[in-house]
């Protein structure tokens, strides 16, 4: 189909974008790569009455280390972190490259952005997985100037954030490397939405995991951190069945619903094998 | 009341210049408005890549990407893969692999393999099924496609 009229306007810096917000009242959005976006438009699912484009504002396009981690500007394409591997920027953060090609494929990479997806705030996206498995701090500009949020904190419900209408998101900061960390995640067909996926970041010293953290994606509106799986790595030997025990206690933790993609046992049973999974990718990089 | 946005477009190096409806995608622009009817378009929104054009040499979904969005860019579309009427090496690959059937999904397929070909020259088997992964065939059950996408990136890398 073909979407409803909305008036155009574009934003050539992160101020001009945050005054157009104000400016056009709440029925306008901002439009980054659109790949979301403009298939909910096509379908009429969104009609927003002005769109602000904030493509043109290059100085949002960066990956880069400092004494507070790794920063990605919030118009940084899937497709460029996916193909920063290795750089220096990413040194330890293999884990975000390599989820990358988890996401859509190759000529939606090319125009979805980072802060795109963390706006959109899909339960299943696997930039919001990484930033509540790695604590990530989303960066958000309104009138008033920047602030913070907690990726815990950011995400509110299906598709909805702690993002005020002002304001718009200008950078990702993942706060600690995380070189052994993996995602995987299952759909029916590659590249589709995933029914379920799953992340997980281990510290682990001389086969043991001192600490580790699972998140997944798939069993409830946003993704979730799984603490009563957590606590079952904390001093446990890196083997499988240590994950095996951590995927079970996961499996047995979450609540998902059920749909057409399928039921909460089925959920239940992806999480279970995901997270598997994922620890054998994390120990093995 | 219409929100219209006067835009330059470079299509297949010519360059053109145009008073688009605010909500016009991409691919309708290229088709309705400039006649470039080679791009398909089959779902309108993102699932199927019959509309994959090139934009300042990226692969993208013209569906899902307004004509105003691209102001100032330079596309490439299926019409510019020819020269002087002779097929490209990836277009007469495609014939000698049966890689297409009824052809509706061929021009995404070519434009896609096209801009994959020039960022990864050496894809093993497994990484081109992957990458056509992005788009819909329901003709040909994609091995004439990866046939000859793969046949391209070997006579290329042979030739270079």
């Amino acid at each position: 189909m073909k979407p409803a009229p909305f008036t155009y306007h574009r934003a050539h810096d992160v101020r001009g974008a945050v005054e157009s917000l104000h400016e056009l009242g709440e029925d306008a959005k901002l439009i980054a790569g659109g790949q979301s976006l403009v298939a909910m438009m096509n379908f009429r699912l969104a009609r927003p009455s002005a769109l602000i484009d904030v493509n043109r504002i290059d100085a949002l396009r960066y990956l880069r280390r400092d004494g507070e981690g790794l920063r990605i500007g919030a118009l940084t394409t899937h497709h460029t972190v996916e193909s920063s591997g290795s750089t220096a920027a990413l040194a330890g953060f293999g884990v975000l490259s390599h989820a990358a090609r988890w996401i859509g494929h190759y000529p939606i990479r090319t125009r979805g952005t980072i802060g795109g997806s963390i706006a959109h705030a899909d339960s299943t996206a696997e930039w919001c997985l990484l930033a509540v498995l790695l604590d990530a701090q989303i960066v958000v500009r309104g009138q008033v100037g920047e602030r913070s949020v907690a990726a815990a904190d950011f995400f509110h419900g299906f598709l909805t954030t702690a993002l005020e209408p002002e304001e718009m998101i200008v950078e990702i900061l993942f706060p600690r490397p995380a070189p052994h960390a993996a995602l995987s995640e299952f759909a029916q067909r590659k590249g589709d939405f995933a029914i379920v996926a799953a992340a997980v970041d281990l510290d682990v010293e001389d086969g043991v995991c001192s600490a580790g953290r699972i998140a997944l994606g798939g069993v409830d509106a946003v993704p979730i951190r799984v603490p009563e799986a957590e606590s079952l790595l904390q001093g446990a030997p890196a083997t499988a069945e240590t994950f095996r025990a951590a995927a079970d206690a996961a499996a047995a933790a979450v609540e998902p619903g059920s749909d057409a993609h399928g039921d909460a046992d089925y959920r239940r049973g992806l999480a279970r094998t995901l997270i598997e999974r994922a620890c054998a990718q994390a120990i093995a990089v | 009341m219409k929100d219209l946005q006067l835009i330059t477009l470079t299509v297949n190096g010519t360059e053109h210049e145009l008073v688009v409806e605010s909500r016009r995608t991409l691919a309708d622009v290229l088709r309705h408005d400039l006649g470039y009817t080679g791009t398909h378009l089959g779902c309108e929104h993102g699932i199927c890549g019959a509309c994959t054009v090139l934009i300042d040499g990226s692969p993208a979904r013209a569906c899902l990407t307004f004509g105003v969005q691209a102001d100032g860019c330079s596309i490439s579309t299926v019409e510019g893969l020819a020269s002087d009427g002779e097929l490209s090496d990836l277009q007469r690959a495609f014939s000698e692999r049966h890689a297409l059937q009824c052809g509706f999904c061929t021009p995404g397929f070519l434009m896609l393999a096209e801009a994959y070909l020039a960022e990864y020259p050496n894809p093993s088997t497994e990484e081109v099924r992957e990458v056509v992964a992005a788009n819909l065939c329901r003709c040909t059950g994609y091995q004439g496609i990866v046939e000859a996408i793969s046949d391209v990136a070997r006579s290329r890398r042979e030739s270079r």
